[in-house]
Order: C-alpha cells, then sequence, then structure tokens
C-alpha cells in the first residue's frame, strides 16, 4: 500500500471565498449537523413526540378543568405556552448535543484544525435551528388539529414565530454554554432539562397565575416563558387570561425580545471563550 | 537536520497530579518517534500538549518550528492528530467525514473531493465510503480516522494508541499505512503501550513513566538493555540439555543459559522468527527432542521491568503477537 504523495500545498493556501473563512467554516460545521439530526429518527421523533403530546394532554384532559378568568377557549390559550414551553426545550437538545460530542472527542478534534474556534460553535447554533423550526411546525399542525386558530394578520403571526424562534436561539447558545462546561453526558441530560419544568410551571405557560401565591405570581411576571407564552397570545390574537399590572405583562413582546437578546449576548460570548479555553 | 518537534521541561499538572513532569523530547524532521509507556504514563496528554489542546503548566515545546502557546494557529496548520478515540462523526459516512475534515482545512472543494477518494482508494474504505460510520469496524474507523488527518496532507502526525483495541489484522494493516506515511517524508510521533509496534515502526523511542523519561535510544539500544528476544525450549530428555546447547551454538547470539530441573535452554537470539525453524531444524539435526520451543519477545514489562526495577503498573493489553518481521525500508 503507497500512500500517494500529497497533491496540495498546505491548507491555508487555498484561495478565501468571497464570504471568508468564518462562514465557511460555519457551514461545513452547520452541515455536519444537520446531517446528523437528520439520520437519527429516534431523536427527532421524541423532540417532536413530547409537545405533541403536551398539546393533546392539555387540550383533552385538564382542558375542560381549566376555567380561563375571560371566558375564552383554552385550546387557544394553551398553545402559545406549549410553544413558549417547547423552544425553552431548545436547551436541552443543545446541552446533550455538546456534550456528546465532546466526549466523543470530535470537539477536541475540531479544535486542533486552523479553524475559526467561533465558527465551530456559531455554525452549530445554527444548525440547531431547523430542528427547532421542525418541531415548532408540527406543533402548529397538532394545534390546528385539535382546534386552536390565530385571529390577527399575518405579519403579527409572523412576529410570534420570530419571537419563538428568537428565543429558542438564544437557549441555545445557553445549552452550547453548558454542554461545554458539564464534565459528562449524563450531567449533561440533566443539567440541560432539570430546571426546566420547574420553570415553565412558574409561569402562564398552561394556567393563568392568579392562583399562585403573590411572591411566585411576581416570579411569573418577569419569568421569560410567561412573556413568551403572553407575547404569543397577544400577537396571535389568543386569549391571554388577564394579565397582571407589572411591566412585563403589559409589554410581553418587547421583554420576550430583551429576553433573547440579553441570553444571546451573554452566553454566546460565554460559550466561545469557553471553548477558546478548554486548552487550560 | 531540524527538529519537527522540540520540546524543553514540559509539564501538565491536573490539580496534585503531575501527568508530565519535565518532558524534553526531539524528533527529527521525516523520523518516526515512538513514545512508549503504560496506561497513566502521560502519553495522550504529552500528544495535547504538542497538538495545542492544552496549555502546558511549565516548559516550551515547538511543532514545525511554531510556539506551542503563542503560534497555535501555526502548528495547527502543520499537524495532523489521530486521537487515542476514533474522533469522527459517525452518523457521516466516511466520505462526509473526508470531505467536513477537508472543507475544515480550507481546501478548495475539487481537491478536496479528489483527495478524499485516493485516501478511501488507498486506506482500502471505497466500498464502504457512503455507509455510516456506526457501521464501520473498529479497524476500519481507526483508518478513517487516520485518513481525516491526512486530508490536508500535514508535515506532522501525531498518533495517539492507533492500533490500541484492533484485531491482529487490523493492527497489520494500521502498521503498513503508517509505514508508507513515514516513507512519503511525513514525521511521525506515535504513542503506543507495545514495545514491539514502536520497535516496528519508529526510528527511536522514548519511554515514559510516570510523566518523566525514562528512557530514550534506537529500538537496538533499548533491546540490548532489555535483553532482545529469546528462544526458550524445554528438551524431552534432560541428559540430551548439553547437546541441545551445542546444537543451539551457532544460531544463538550471545550465551546460552540451561536449566536442569526444568530441562529448559534460554538462548538469546536476534533476527526474530526466522530463527525458529533454523533451530528447530538444528536441534532436528542433532536428535534432540524437544517438548515445547517459543519465541519471547521482550514486552513493555521487561523494560520496566530493566529500567525502572518495577513492572508497568497496570496491565496493558496483551502485545500484539507478530511471527515473521518486515523490514522498514530507512
Ligand atoms: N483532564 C484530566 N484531569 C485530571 N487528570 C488527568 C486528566 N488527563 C489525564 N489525567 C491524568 O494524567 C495522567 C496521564 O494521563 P494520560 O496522558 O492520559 O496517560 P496515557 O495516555 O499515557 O495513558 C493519568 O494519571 C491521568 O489520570
Ligand atoms: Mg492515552
Amino acid at each position: 500500500m503507497s500512500i500517494a504523495t500529497p497533491t496540495m500545498q498546505s491548507a491555508n493556501n487555498a484561495a478565501r471565498p468571497w464570504y471568508g473563512w468564518f462562514v465557511n467554516d460555519c457551514i461545513a460545521v452547520a452541515k455536519r449537523q444537520i446531517i446528523t439530526v437528520l439520520r437519527i429518527p429516534q431523536t427527532l421523533f421524541f423532540a417532536l413526540f413530547q409537545p405533541v403530546l403536551f398539546v393533546l394532554l392539555f387540550s383533552f384532559v385538564f382542558g375542560g378543568a381549566i376555567p380561563l378568568p375571560d371566558g375564552g377557549s383554552y385550546r387557544e390559550y394553551l398553545l402559545p405556552g406549549i410553544f413558549a414551553q417547547t423552544v425553552t426545550f431548545a436547551v436541552a437538545a443543545a446541552t446533550v448535543g455538546v456534550a456528546e460530542d465532546t466526549s466523543k472527542g470530535i470537539m477536541d478534534r475540531f479544535r486542533t484544525l486552523p479553524v475559526n474556534q467561533a465558527a465551530v460553535i456559531v455554525g452549530r447554533s445554527f444548525a440547531e435551528m431547523v430542528e427547532r423550526v421542525l418541531v415548532i411546525t408540527v406543533m402548529s399542525v397538532a394545534g390546528l388539529v385539535v382546534g386552536w386558530r390565530t385571529h390577527s394578520s399575518l405579519f403579527n403571526v409572523l412576529m410570534a414565530y420570530v419571537m419563538y424562534l428568537l428565543f429558542a436561539y438564544a437557549l441555545t447558545w445557553m445549552g452550547i454554554f453548558v454542554g461545554l462546561s458539564v464534565p459528562s453526558v449524563q450531567v449533561a441530560q440533566t443539567a440541560g432539562v432539570a430546571w426546566v419544568f420547574p420553570l415553565t410551571f412558574l409561569s402562564n405557560a398552561f394556567v393563568p397565575t392568579q392562583g399562585m401565591p403573590v411572591l411566585l405570581q411576581h416570579f411569573a411576571a418577569w419569568n421569560p416563558i410567561s412573556c413568551l407564552a403572553l407575547g404569543g397570545r397577544t400577537l396571535f390574537g389568543n386569549p391571554t387570561g388577564t394579565p397582571g399590572d407589572a411591566f412585563p405583562q403589559q409589554h410581553p413582546v418587547l421583554m420576550a425580545f430583551v429576553w433573547s437578546t440579553a441570553i444571546i449576548a451573554v452566553f454566546s460570548v460565554l460559550a466561545v471563550r469557553k471553548f477558546r479555553n478548554k486548552r487550560g | 537536520m531540524s527538529l519537527a518537534i522540540e520540546a524543553r521541561g514540559v509539564e501538565k499538572h491536573f490539580g496534585e497530579v503531575k501527568a508530565l513532569a519535565g518532558v524534553d523530547l526531539d524528533v527529527q524532521q521525516g523520523s518516526v518517534v515512538g513514545l512508549l509507556g503504560p496506561n497513566g504514563a502521560g502519553k495522550t496528554t504529552m500528544v495535547k500538549v504538542l497538538s495545542t489542546l492544552l496549555l502546558p503548566t511549565a516548559g516550551s515545546a515547538k511543532v514545525g518550528g511554531f510556539d506551542v502557546v503563542t503560534q497555535a494557529d501555526e502548528v495547527r496548520h502543520t499537524i495532523g492528530l489521530t486521537g487515542q478515540y476514533a474522533a469522527v462523526d459517525e452518523y457521516l459516512t466516511g466520505r462526509e467525514n473526508l470531505h467536513l475534515f477537508g472543507a475544515l482545512y480550507h481546501l478548495p472543494p475539487a481537491q478536496v473531493r479528489a483527495r478524499a477518494e485516493e485516501l478511501l482508494e488507498q486506506f482500502t474504505l471505497t466500498d464502504a465510503a457512503d455507509r455510516t460510520l456506526k457501521t464501520y469496524s473498529g479497524g476500519m474507523r481507526r483508518r478513517l480516522d487516520l485518513a481525516a488527518s491526512l486530508i490536508a496532507a500535514p508535515s506532522i502526525l501525531f498518533l495517539d494508541e492507533p492500533t490500541t483495541g484492533l484485531d491482529p489484522r487490523s493492527r497489520l494493516g494500521m502498521w503498513e499505512v503508517i509505514t508508507s506515511l513515514v516513507q512519503q517524508g511525513t514525521t511521525v510521533l506515535l504513542t503506543t503501550q507495545y514495545l514491539e509496534e514502536a520497535d516496528q515502526l519508529a526510528d527511536r523511542i522514548v519511554v515514559i513513566d510516570k510523566g518523566l523519561v525514562i528512557a530514550n535510544g534506537t529500538s537496538d539500544e533499548l533491546k540490548s538493555e532489555v535483553g532482545g528476544d529469546r528462544l526458550e525450549i524445554v528438551i524431552s530428555d534432560g541428559a540430551r540439555l548439553n547437546d541441545a546447547q551445542s546444537a543451539l551454538a551457532r544460531i544463538a547470539s550471545g550465551d546460552i543459559v540451561t536449566t536442569d530441573v526444568s530441562r529448559t535452554l534460554l538462548a538469546p537470539i536476534s533476527g526474530g522468527s526466522t530463527v525458529l525453524p533454523e533451530a528447530i531444524r538444528a536441534l532436528d539435526a542433532a536428535g534432540v527432542k524437544f517438548d515445547d520451543i517459543a519465541l519471547r519477545r521482550p514486552t513493555l514489562d521487561d523494560v520496566f521491568l530493566s529500567l525502572t526495577g518495577h513492572v508497568a503498573e497496570e496491565e496493558a493489553e496483551p502485545a500484539p503477537k507478530r511471527r515473521g518481521r518486515k523490514k522498514r525500508a530507512a
């Protein structure tokens, strides 16, 4: 066996594409990520299964038992809340995915390549969104099947989806950071989801918050998941319950965007820094 | 000749653990150095420091003339690394993996495609090129992993235990691949737990234990310290031990030791397993019958025993058995 004499000179001699190496590296990493997601049907199935199950469970099991203060349809109230919960789970997928790649040595392998280090995770963050979009789409269909409808302009509906996806993107960054920080996949599986359920239940995602103790009502009012749920209800023209007087309840869409932007700003910097400093 | 790798007093501490406690390492351009040591010796840590994955706690190292701390990017343009565990994406096909690495090395797409085909062919992976790595055997994964490191034709290659966990056939295949790479002029630093592997592949062997270099030399130099290969023969009739000894005198490369109680004869030899049939013929000619005849190769344990007075602490996997040696062209 003989290995042919290398036909090319050192790697950096290739012509730099007009969009630069950063974009080149992002695309390469994202492509790998997307192929991977599509090749593991089980993961995709369960990513879709849970939110759809929630839609059905809450519509048919609790639907009748949860009266709304303003007397609207609970199913229409519910869907924006489940959207909020589902995009929050983006954190789990990213955390576990990054921890798995780290444990398999793939992250280290990328780090020995002459790539733009930030591109490795920026590319990944974009690729994760493919799965998010798929999930949101499937959920919307499930919602339509159980009787959820929008009652607003196309612009507002699109705004609602942008709001949800931006939050999913923000939590993807949080997940990447957590995934790079945890010591093992097992820890990632817990760290990625443990706090999501309590956080969703301390919000108005499923039920109006009026029944909660006052202290929790304050917490729920500022909870980004509440902002997302209420923001979605407002934009879709679904029943909103009776929002409180707190600022985020009065301006839920604005607050949802503020939360997302803040989380992206903080965690993208932290994650890129973590990835670079892993040499420690 | 210039140095491809030059490390001085490299230390790496993990809290209390000194994985590396001051390692000096010189690798001449175009040569192969085997970093030999038991589990936990610090081999992987050394490779990670040299390949810019870990920052040294103390000391300095240059790879391809670039400092691994301050010129990490330049180092990454020069090296290829195949880690101890195959770090390729198991959900991508072999070809997709190579294309991914080619893109990340910033090679023009047309060149990546051509080079990928070339490598698949040479690593006998063409038939499996469109299957995901999940379906690959351990040996195939390691070959693909190595191919991925080679896509940009690096001038310096790090191989961390390239054959650990492989079956003997895949191990031989890997040895051939590495040998032919070296013939093309690639500088290789390879780590191994097997003396025989280092012996086969490396021009020089550096033995490390507990983060320190404890020996450094060519395989012959090390072997002469350890004692080299021996032929161990159990004679059927203890009375004929002396006849056997004189029959084998011509073949042995040193003094033959006999033990009366066990009717055993230990003959140091050189020339590897080709000596075995010669010895059998010599014994036949002298009419000496034997119950058992075996070639004893020095193992990592022998090296450690003679260098440190203690055996390698963790039990290494059984050393690869290989009959007959292939001489590597210099
Ligand atoms: N990330 C780490 N944290 C703590 N200890 C480590 C780490 N990596 C390696 N070690 C320790 O350093 C020593 C050398 O490990 P390693 O370089 O992997 O040895 P080898 O590759 O020769 O088997 C071992 O005692 C190992 O437990
Ligand atoms: Mg190791």
